[in-house]
């Protein structure tokens, strides 16, 4: 088993603490039928000089403490079968913004050393944490991979998104219960998913054509029993155009009710 | 934030996706950082397909970088070590670590600090 990235440095304070639906991601993507997928996908040995060698852009969105997009880029030659991916995460919260940039660097380094023995002694390079709602500040058609492990409990309410400036306000002039409500907000966001779970992964569904890069984009979604994910990927496969949907990871029956799915979303090309 | 990030940022407001002017979004008052980094030639390679050449001209322009090739390079140029060193230096050894990303559409600024750019909007914009 490959290992997970360390996320000592976090501070769970406002950011998700890596937990099976984490976990699931990691197992996966490195399983050896999705590795074998990607790889093929991605090719970078292709010999005609065509698009399918160019870097792919790899986005999580909502990367919390960073543990799964670490990992991809710390093991993107078991995963994609080349290093040179540009993963890229995204969070509404700058403190996880921060904690992904240092999990994804830390794992780097850690898993790929300057080892004689290596037939592949590149590394990649995490490029940036940006901040922002899902994928709005992302090129339409620029990402190759995306992946995103929503806030998936059903809740009352969906939590509002931050505002711009709420983050720049310095903590430690704060008094404990206000420092207590903001982390609970900030936590809240992690988790609470609206209606059935689903009214964040809905609007994150609906800009997946948008966001993925025509040809080879794919994207990774999880999903709980609650988000009923075999209507969901009827859904997406009835955007017609050659979408498709297929379940490729889920954490079987152990878990009770909270039972997790990992979609796969692409598009088949004729 | 490594400067290859803003070849695949664009402005939050969804009015501005379709038009031309939101691409690339414009460095103001950027406080630039080298952060060295292994030369990788094959990784380059692999990197120059992705990059909107037009879009990079003027980034590198507006940071004050001496002037870029005109156009992408390709064939032998890829071969050429010294434009694959530039590249590397420009595209990932350059961290913007303060500034603001602004949209030739809108004019909405985005603030970047401790290299991390902010994309949320005011609910006005949302």
């Amino acid at each position: 088993m490959l290992p997970t990235p360390c996320t000592s440095h976090v501070s769970f304070d406002t950011i998700y603490e890596p937990s099976e639906d984490s976990y699931l991601f990691l197992d996966t993507l490195a399983s050896p039928s999705e590795s074998a997928w990607l790889t093929q996908r991605f090719n970078a040995t292709s010999s005609s000089p065509n698009q399918s060698t160019a870097s792919p852009l790899v986005v999580e969105l909502g990367t919390g403490s960073g543990v799964v997009l670490g990992f991809v880029a710390a093991n993107s030659q078991v995963i994609f079968g080349r290093r040179d991916i540009l993963p890229l995460g995204i969070d509404v919260n700058r403190n996880a913004c921060i904690a992904t940039r240092e999990t994804a660097n830390k794992a780097i380094k850690e898993r790929q050393t300057d080892n004689e023995s290596e037939a592949n002694c590149q590394k990649t390079v995490y490029l940036s944490s940006v901040m922002a709602d899902l994928g709005s500040s992302l090129r339409p058609g620029s990402v190759d991979v995306l992946m995103f492990n929503p806030p998936y409990v059903p809740s009352e309410d969906l939590p509002r998104l931050p505002s711009v400036t709420e983050q720049d306000v310095d903590e430690s002039g704060m008094s404990r219960s206000a420092k207590f409500e903001r982390d609970s907000y900030f936590l809240s966001l992690t988790y609470a998913g609206g209606r059935d779970g689903m009214e964040t992964t809905d609007r994150l569904l609906e800009e997946i054509p948008g966001l993925l890069a025509p040809g080879r984009g794919v994207a990774y979604v999880l999903f709980c029993a609650q988000n009923r994910p075999q209507e969901v990927k009827e859904r997406i496969r009835a955007w017609g155009d050659g979408w498709q949907a297929a379940t490729v990871g889920n954490s079987g029956q152990q878990a009770g009710w909270e039972k997790l799915v990992i979609v796969r979303i692409w598009k088949e090309t004729a | 934030m490594k400067l290859i990030t803003a070849n695949f940022l664009t402005c939050a407001v969804k009015g501005c996706k379709a038009s031309p002017a939101s691409f690339p979004l414009h460095f103001r008052d950027a406080e630039l950082e080298l952060q060295e980094l292994d030369f990788q030639p094959d990784f380059i390679r692999n990197i120059v397909p992705r990059i909107d050449w037009h879009a990079l001209q003027i980034m590198a322009n507006e940071l004050g970088f001496p002037k870029i090739l005109d156009k992408k390079p390709e064939g032998d140029e890829l071969k050429d070590e010294q434009i694959l060193k530039e590249l590397h230096r420009l595209l990932l050894e350059t961290h913007i670590n303060e500034g603001k990303l602004t949209c030739g559409n809108c004019g909405h600024e985005y603030l970047i600090k401790e290299g991390i750019a902010n994309f949320l909007l005011p609910s006005h914009l949302v």
